[in-house]
């Protein structure tokens, strides 16, 4: 180690602060130059007069109790926080109590939801078809072959159709009809004197739905989604002859 | 009976339960500390404080009084600077209460001196006039006398304000640099720059001193 390193170091070396290996290279070197010793006990004079030296101001005797007393007072003031001023009465408040009314009254005025819409859009179409028999089916077969491939061409999707006449719901037909802004298929299934519309569209989803019913001016409505596709059946059927109905149709696929 | 009599009704009802529930209400009974009645919570938060920061009182206040180099000023300092320690106590983790407290005050100090004597935080060691003589490297006999003490403590106030507050740190508070680093928020290459550059002035004014009286 030449002087210029040492003298780099000295400070580092005085404060303890240098590694093993250095602190044993700077000590070699100070025995060996007498120069850097001598800047070495310098270094350590000044340090001991400053060390030495009455240079520690100690705190003046009133400043803790006055420091003490301020730290009670904002002590006092956070734990008081919480207390309301009165102008939160005045501002505060009324907005949150507008805020409530508002959150209250908006799902009134939101008018009725999708399901709701879609569901006396269906009972219309169905009372509609029911209204004079040429608008009960476009294709008049109880043959489901003849009655799914005339859906080609008509709809950009194949809507699954089957017979089940075995089953006391004879295929009657199919038609196009128009619902939730889309052509869908309605196929016409019969049980004795009633008929039943099934309307058939894709669903625009991959997640199946379970079945909900609904019932509205005396018609029986029950709707669901599988494999991609949605099924709304629609009948003046009572409501346990449309379920076994549903549970053929959902069987079939 | 308006809904905002009604809410005030409640609230006040509340503030009751609470109150009731802690034993202590704000602002009312126990008159021999001012009035300054504390819930169960507030009281705790205070002795903790009281006995974890409290006690670097001195220390806070030397860092203060060399770095404002006035005793108002560094009572005032001192002050505002437990009072942010306070504020911010639920944010000290550490085990090193001094540290921590010495690293505010030293904030509070700056942002003072930095609204009320600009100048003194820009001005920078003059390269030409302080280390002159550090190339030529001849160190002489440092001889100190009683009446250099006064000499040495001046020359030390009229440091410039970072080397000040490095010697101040570690001769007198005996931190290490990887603290003093953490307090003035620069890598401890810097701290052992400025205590070098520091010492290195403090010495020449010493050199001087006694080349006159020779």
């Amino acid at each position: 180690m030449d002087c210029k390193e040492a003298q780099n170091l000295i400070n580092a070396y005085e404060d303890g602060e240098l590694d093993l290996v250095r602190n044993l290279e700077i000590e070699r070197h100070l025995r060996e130059c007498a120069l850097c010793m001598q800047s070495h006990k310098n270094h350590q004079l000044l340090r001991n007069e400053i060390k030495a030296g009455s240079f520690y101001f100690k705190a003046p005797a009133d400043l803790q109790t006055k420091i003490q007393s301020s730290l009670r007072k904002a002590a006092k003031a956070e734990g008081r926080a919480w207390v309301l001023p009165k102008w939160w009465f005045n501002i505060v408040a009324p907005m949150a109590a507008a805020a409530v009314v508002v959150l209250v009254l908006v799902p009134f005025f939101r008018g009725p939801s999708t399901d709701e819409l879609l569901t006396r859009e269906v009972v219309s179409s169905h009372v509609r078809s029911l209204m004079a028999a040429t608008h009960l089916a476009d294709v008049a077969s109880s043959d489901q072959h003849t009655v799914k491939p005339w859906f080609a061409g008509k709809l950009n999707f194949s809507p699954p159709v089957e017979d089940l006449a075995k089953q006391g719901f004879p295929l009657i037909g199919g038609r196009l009809d128009y619902l939730e802004n889309r052509p869908v298929a309605a196929l016409v299934y019969q049980r004795q004197k009633h008929f039943i519309n099934l309307f058939i569209w894709p669903s625009g989803s991959d997640s199946d739905v379970r079945t909900k019913t609904a019932s509205r001016q005396g018609y029986n409505l029950a709707y669901w989604t599988k494999s991609g596709m949605t099924y709304w059946a629609v009948s003046d059927l009572n409501s346990s002859e449309l379920q076994e109905f549903v549970q053929l149709v959902q069987n079939q696929a | 009976m308006t809904w905002q009599t009604e809410l005030n009704r409640v609230c006040v009802t509340n503030w009751h339960f609470i109150h009731r529930k802690t034993g202590v209400y704000p602002g009312s009974g126990n008159k021999t500390d001012g009035g300054a009645v504390l819930t169960v919570g507030e009281k705790d938060k205070l002795a903790r404080f009281e006995q974890v920061i409290l006690p670097h009182l001195d220390a806070a206040y030397n860092l203060a009084r060399w770095l404002t180099r006035n005793e108002d000023d560094a009572k005032d300092m001192a002050q505002e600077a437990y009072l942010r320690a306070f504020k911010f106590f639920d944010a000290f983790r550490g085990a090193d209460g001094r540290a921590w407290l010495l690293t505010i005050v030293r904030n509070t100090c700056y942002t003072w001196l930095q609204q009320n004597r600009a100048h003194e935080i820009t001005t920078m060691f003059d390269e030409e006039i302080h280390t002159s003589d550090s190339d030529s490297f001849n160190p002489a006999t440092l001889v100190l006398q009683h009446a250099d003490h006064q000499l040495l403590k001046r020359a030390l106030d009229e440091l410039p304000v970072e080397f000040r507050e490095a010697v101040v740190l570690r001769d007198l508070e005996g931190l290490s640099y990887k603290e003093i680093a953490e307090i003035a928020n620069i890598p401890t290459g810097t701290v052992m720059s400025r205590l070098a550059r520091a010492r290195e002035r403090l010495k020449q004014i010493l050199g001087n001193q006694q080349k006159k009286e020779a």
